[in-house]
Parts: C-alpha cells; structure tokens; sequence
C-alpha cells in the first residue's frame, strides 16, 4: 500500500494546502508539522509561481508573499529534507507546469522520489498534455494527480480511468477560494468517479468550515483545504502553526465520523 | 500549419486548467465548422469590408523610400480600420463565431487598449455583453482607451496584481472565464494561449497578408524582398506573414520590444531573452528567470509589454523560416516621429518598432527591392506619452 493509499485506508482523509516560504521556509515547516499533529492525513505544498492563474486572490497573495521572500524550488526540496526526517504523512506538489519544466521535468521528477514526496498536481496539464510528465513520473515513482472539474462532464470518466495517487474533484468553476455555498452536484460526478477508478476521490475548493468539510467527506473520501489555511498564515504569519493545529483538529474531527 | 493537437513543432499545446477543457474543445468544434461555412464566411467579409473599411491600403512611401535611399517601401495601413488597428480583424472574426455559438457575453485582455477598444466595438454591434480586464498601470498609460471602452458600452476592469501589465491581465482574464463559461467566450487577442486560439487568430488576422500579396501585385507584379511587422503576443505579424511563408524568398521579419536594451532588465525581447517554457497555456519561449518564475518585462509601448511569444513564430523561430530582431525604446520613439515627419503618418508605438527596423535594413538594400511594413495601428494613443518620453507634460 502507499502512502498516500494509506492516508485514504478505512477513513475520510483531510488534505492540508500551505503555499512554500509565506512569509518564510521556518514558518511553512512548522505549519506542516502543526497540521500534521492537528491530523492532516496528507500535506500538499504549493511551489510559489509567478502567475497562479487557477488560484484566487488569497493564494495570489501567498504566491507573492513567498516569492517576493526570495524562496526558490531548490530551497523547498530542502525544506522537504528537512521534514521527511519526522513527518511521515504523504506530501505532494502543487505547482505550475513550467515550474517543474524549467527545472528540467527529469531532474524534478528525480528529485521529488529522492526527497520523498508522492506526487504532483499540476492544475495546468490537464488530460491532453499529460505525456509532458507522465512517463517521467512513472519511471520515478511519484504520481500524477489528475483533476476533475464540474465542466468536465464525459471526460470525467476518461480522466478517472488513468488517474493515480487519488483524484482530486474540482467542487465549483472558477480559481480557489473560500466559497459560502457548494452549488455542485458532486454526487453524480463522484458516481462516474467510482464506476471507472478504485483509487480515492477529495474534493477542493471552497472549502472552509466544518459543516462543509463533513458534507464533502461525506460524498468523497476526502476534503482538501487551501485558502482557509492560507488566511491565517496571512493574519498570524509565524504565530500561524497554533492556529493552523487548531483549525486542522476543527476539521479533521468534523469529518471522522463521517461514513 | 497546425498539427492534430494544436502543435507548431514543439510549440502550442493546451496547458489549462480542466475546468476550460471542455470551452475550447467545444470553441474548436464550432471553428472548424463555421470556418467552411459559406454563410459565415460571407458575413464576415460583409463586416471586414462595409464595418472595417477593408480591404486596407498598401501605400507606397515614396518620401520615406528616397530618403533612406534604398529598397521601396510600402505601407501596409491597418491603422486606418475602424477602431484604429489590426485587432478589429480578429475581433470580429471571433465575435461572430461566439454569436453564432450562442455565447452573450464577451471577456477580453488589452494592453494598449486597442484589442479591448475592437472588442468593446465588436460587443456593441453584435449585442453582446462585453468585460475587459487591463493592467491598472495600463490603464494610466492608456486613459483615453478606457473611456473609449467604456463609451462603447463595455466594463474596465483594472488588473492589480503582479505587475499591472498585459501578461496580468491575460491571467485574469484565463480566471474570469473559468468562474463563468456558459454565456461567455474569451476573445483573446493574439495568437497566443491554449489551442484553438493561435491557429483562429491567424486565420483571423491572415488577411492582412492575403490583401498585402495580391494588392503588391498589382502594383508591382512581384512579390516583397521583406515583409516586417513589430511582435508582442505577434498577431499582426503572424497576419502578414501567414500567406509569405511558402514563398521562400520573401524574408519575414519580426520586432520585439527591447524597451531599454535586451543586456538590461527592462525587456521584453522574447526572442532574444527568453527561453521555452509552458505558460498561459502554450509552450513557447518566454521571459523567466532560472527557476521558470516569469519576468516581469518593460516596454514603452503597453501593446508589446508581454513576457512570451505566439508559438507559432516560437516554431518559425526554430525553423529559422522568420527572423526576429530586438528593436529599442529610444529606436521606436525615433521611428514613431520620422514617419510623422516624413510621410504624415502618426503610427502605432508598436508599428514604430517594425519601421525602425526597415530604416536600419532599407539604405543597405537595392532599390529595385522592396519592404512591406504593417502599420499595425495608428499613433493618436500614443502622443501623450511619447511627449512625457521627451520631456513635455501634456494631458490625453
């Protein structure tokens, strides 16, 4: 089983987002930690890019925030070196394309393995452009994380078919961020999610409050959470890891005896 | 040109969020039919010509070609369609395809301006509901634009983040479309982006130099030594390259903005700076620094003021079928006045980068040879600015 198979095994996963270097590489590593001790069951860890275009103003902010920092791709294998010796949850990337393409996809790719992370998304490489790094990843063991979205309609099967790691489902149109309501209709996705994949399903965006991290787990294996974390690492900046455990707890208990 | 996925040798592609897949799969659909479609096809050569005012003149400069003493250089005037440039040509295209696809509302980036100006038009004609999105230091350098926008019915939305410019606003533009796909097309303005975008912005923009070969024809009987239009995203270059590129001994050159010289920071020579990367949906070459982050660029002119290149000229880059040469602030400035002295013709900053480079290369041809310039857009947007670029404060 891998590790990331594990994080899904007999529970409802809560997936923590934490963009890289906002404000600081100390700060980001004890976030994890934090998050990790407030149960995250997997940690995805945002590369800062330049232009976020699928993100919304809050993890923008975080972006320029870290990268105004000085933070580079080489600095956040090294935080990853650094949290790998204690923290055993999985990790995956999350970054742009051309983040992972100017580094050289192989010596990326290389990397992650070496440095112990268990996947990539990629919000920009969807299904058609999916051999730029696929084959890589299968060479060196990290997978691909695939996205499906609430346009995604006949495609969802095809996407779910070939997707590894676990599936992350896209819960409203537009970038990320904090939404009031969910208006989706998540069930039918997830229904074509199962039919064609036996791997686990999250569902991100909008989400921020218990009731709907319950809600989503309750139609998924798992909710994932970005821009509600990311606001209070704005507001506390390296007080954040206190609040960050808490708000982690909050959700990850609204979401254990979800069946 | 194109390959089945959208590819120019390695160039193209689709790099976008799943959440859009299905909006250009459904665009491509809905191109590839309508662009067979006699109907269509017939009214949108009734909007080029009784809207546009095309077909556009193809000039003989003669004061300009005795005095730099060389090749004959001719004009190609897309300064004088409506709406003052090229952009309109790609705009109607593609608004009457959104029409025809049922779409109601029309977003768009603009740097200058004058992309945003064609489509705010576009959106009155048709009826459409228009929003454009412009870096907010854009809008300083190109007020009059955003009145004009807004006189025709479309709503401004200044671009705050990152650096204020095109490559921001494109970005906002890309979110927009994802928060609301349904009613609305994305009317991008170069032919750049995800695929279908540069093939239908070429086809689009091709009449300039579909027009360009058969009007040299007639007044020359031959075909140009050179074909030289100024690049950013590369629209109208790509349109007066488009019907050159089998003939072979028609050289096709290209000008990137150098803004303050391509050894400094404040750049936006892509060619000449940048490197292949994967960005707003295309791979292509772009201005980035070593970890892939994309560079904040710098011209004087807002219209080229873009870190990446169409890949279509990526790929005649590689091919080494165009060339593409690094054209400065200070050159354009100079050029924008010489052809406002000389021939009485205020051009674009832009198109100022392309007739700066036909004053270096002119004198040192034959003058049986002969250069086709595109003025992509005309200068009246520009005074203002060009007056502060040399010292004098005057207001739009």
């Amino acid at each position: 089983m891998t590790r990331i198979q594990r994080a899904f095994d007999n529970q409802k996963a809560f997936i923590a987002f934490i963009t890289c270097g906002d404000p600081d590489l100390q700060t980001t590593a004890a976030c994890v930690r934090a998050a990790v001790e407030g149960g995250a069951d997997l940690i995805e860890l945002g590369i800062p890019f330049s232009d976020p275009t699928a993100e919304g103003p809050v993890i923008q902010g975080a972006n320029l925030r870290a990268l105004t920092g000085g933070v580079t791709t080489d600095q956040i294998f090294d935080l990853v070196r650094n949290l790998r010796r204690d923290v055993e949850v999985p990790m995956v990337f999350m970054t742009y394309a051309n983040v992972v393409f100017s580094y050289g996809a192989e010596r990326f790719i290389a990397t992650c393995k070496e440095i112990g992370m268990d996947g990539i998304i990629l919000p920009d490489l969807p299904y058609e452009e999916k051999e730029e790094f696929l084959p890589l990843c299968h060479t060196y063991g990290v997978d691909l994380i695939s996205l499906v979205a609430p346009t995604s309609e006949k495609r969802i099967a095809m996407i779910a078919r070939e997707a590894e790691g676990f599936l992350y489902i896209v819960s409203s149109l537009g970038v990320t961020g904090t939404r009031s309501e969910i208006k989706t209709d998540l069930e039918s996705i997830v229904e074509v999610v199962r039919q064609n994949t036996d791997i686990p399903c999250a569902i991100g965006f909008g989400i921020s409050t218990p009731e709907q991290a319950a809600k989503m787990a309750g139609i998924a294996d798992g909710a994932i959470v970005g821009s509600a974390i990311v606001k209070l690492i704005e507001k506390y900046g390296k007080e954040a890891p206190a609040y960050v455990k808490a708000y982690v707890k909050s959700m990850k208990d609204a979401i254990t005896d979800v069946t | 040109m194109t390959n089945q996925n959208g590819r120019f040798g390695v160039h193209g592609g689709q790099y976008i969020p799943e959440t859009l897949m299905n909006a250009v799969i459904e665009l491509e659909e809905a191109y590839n039919h309508y662009k067979e479609d006699a109907q269509f096809n017939r009214e949108l050569t009734d909007l080029f010509n009784d809207y546009a005012g095309r077909p556009s003149r193809l000039y003989y400069a003669r004061k300009m070609s005795e005095d730099l003493g060389g090749a004959k250089i001719y004009l190609k005037r897309e300064d004088l369609n409506h709406t003052g440039s090229h952009k309109i040509n790609n705009v109607l295209g593609q608004a009457l395809l959104a029409k025809k696809m049922g779409k109601t509302r029309l977003i768009a980036e603009t740097g200058a301006g004058q992309h945003g100006v064609a489509t705010a038009t576009a959106a009155a004609l048709m009826g459409m509901e228009c929003v454009v999105f412009m870096g907010e230091e854009d809008t300083i350098r190109q007020a009059l634009n955003v009145y004009r926008m807004r006189l025709l019915g479309a709503e401004v939305v200044p671009v705050k983040t990152g650096t204020g410019t095109l490559k921001d606003a494109v970005s906002e533009t890309m979110r927009e479309w994802t928060s609301r796909i349904a009613d609305t097309h994305y009317c991008l303005g170069s032919v750049m982006g995800p695929h279908p975008f540069p093939t239908i912005v070429r086809d689009f923009q091709a009449v300039i130099s579909r027009e360009m070969k058969a009007q040299l024809m007639e007044k020359e009987g031959r075909l140009p030594d050179a074909v030289i239009a100024c690049v950013g995203g590369g629209s109208n270059a790509m349109g007066s390259f488009y019907h050159f590129i089998e003939e072979e001994n028609v050289r096709l050159i290209g000008c990137e903005a150098a803004g303050r010289g391509i050894d400094t920071f404040e750049t936006a020579a892509t060619i000449s700076t940048g490197r292949l990367g994967i960005f707003h949906g295309m791979k292509s070459y772009f201005c980035q620094d070593a970890y892939g982050q994309i560079a904040p660029v710098y011209s004087i002119s807002a219209g080229l003021d873009y870190p990446g290149i169409g890949p279509e000229h990526a790929y005649l880059h590689d091919t080494g079928r165009a060339e593409y040469v690094p054209v400065t602030d200070e050159e354009a400035v100079e050029a924008f006045e010489y052809l406002s002295r000389t021939e009485g013709i205020i051009p674009a900053i832009e198109s100022a980068h392309a007739i700066a480079y036909a004053t270096k290369i002119a004198p040192v041809m034959e003058k049986e040879q002969i250069i086709v310039i595109t003025i992509s857009g005309r200068g009246d947007k520009d005074c203002a600015a060009i007056a502060r670029y040399r010292g004098e404060d005057i207001h739009d």
